[in-house]
């Protein structure tokens, strides 16, 4: 059962090696778009590295639920609707969308997630040990 | 120039591993531009090749259904240049193939040296668009003219076969090497 210094530490390695940034580039506050480049295609190659290193399976769209930005009920004008802000508050509790809420442009989205809602993630699937 | 960059696979086995040759030769066009009067085999079609390997890998575990493109280089290390006469082994083994994409490890060895070392992502391409774009013909010519079908294993242990249906599209009945595993 890891820690929750231990799975920062395997987060940072994970998108490290997926990312092909540095240690220092990956603080909890950095986004995976913005700050870390992350582009489409490393989003599979994340999740695959979270799965092995955490031995958990992450199904399709639970990290990033890319099917709630693509469905014409809950985004409007390019803006996700307030009944898909809360669709994503449901499918995404781990991730803080108060800035995102203010502004929801689907073509942010993307650079909303940072490493620690992905450390969050990961805690509400694992056994943390305190 | 024909985009091949394996001339043979020496082993397939469906869903877990292949292994295929590349011979390098002063004939290939290429090698005369990189460099004039210093051939080097290109570190990137040394990828392109290995890409071939896996992602004809990935293919035929999917049945030729899916679409798959080389999608990213995680990482690739190499150890030394490749040259004419050279001929390089390289090996794919499957890491994992989900729905949306898969990803292989590849290395490349001339003799028993290790040569190169890559991971490759390869993306399962889905937009309708794309349907002319890519066929599966396309793919399974390659595996029969690559002769994968005289040394693949499929998941049971058994001759490897190419699906019958796709073979009547590509029009690639009676070619050799493939007539079922009866030879």
């Amino acid at each position: 059962m890891p820690t929750k210094d231990e799975i920062f530490e395997k987060i940072q390695s994970a998108l490290v090696d997926a990312l092909g940034v540095e240690d220092e580039d990956v603080t909890p506050e950095a986004t995976l778009v913005g700050d870390l480049g992350a582009e489409s295609i490393d989003f599979l190659d994340i999740v695959f590295r979270l799965e092995k290193g955490f031995d958990i399976k992450i199904p399709r769209g639970e990290l990033f639920p890319e099917d709630i930005l693509t469905d014409a009920k809950y985004v409007q004008d390019g803006k996700v609707t307030e009944a898909g802000l809360a669709e994503l508050r449901e499918r995404m509790p781990f991730a803080d969308l108060g800035n995102f809420a203010e502004n929801p442009s689907v073509q942010d989205f993307g650079n909303m997630l940072t490493v620690s809602d992905m450390c969050r993630f990961v805690e509400s699937k694992v056994e943390v040990t305190e | 120039m024909r985009w091949f960059w394996i001339d043979r696979f020496i082993e397939f086995e469906s869903g877990r591993s292949a292994k295929a040759i590349k011979n390098i030769s002063l004939a290939e066009d290429h090698l005369h531009d990189h460099f004039p009067n210093y051939p080097v085999m290109p570190n990137s079609l040394i990828i392109e090749g290995l890409a071939q390997t896996g992602g004809l890998l990935v293919c035929e575990h999917g049945q030729f259904a899916k679409k798959v493109v080389l999608a990213k280089v995680p990482k690739a290390c190499f150890h030394f240049d490749a040259i004419p006469g050279d001929t390089l082994i390289y090996t794919t083994t499957v890491e994992y193939i989900k729905e949306d994409g898969a990803r292989v490890n590849a290395t490349s060895y001339k003799g028993d040296t290790l040569q190169a070392e890559v991971e490759i992502m390869f993306a399962h391409l889905n937009d309708p668009r794309l349907g002319s774009l890519f066929d599966p013909e396309t793919f399974l010519g390659m595996m029969c003219l690559l002769r994968a079908f005289e040394v693949g294993r499929a998941a049971d242990g058994g001759p490897l076969v190419p699906p019958p249906q796709l073979l009547q599209a590509a029009g690639l009945e009676g070619l050799d090497g493939w007539d079922g595993g009866n030879e």
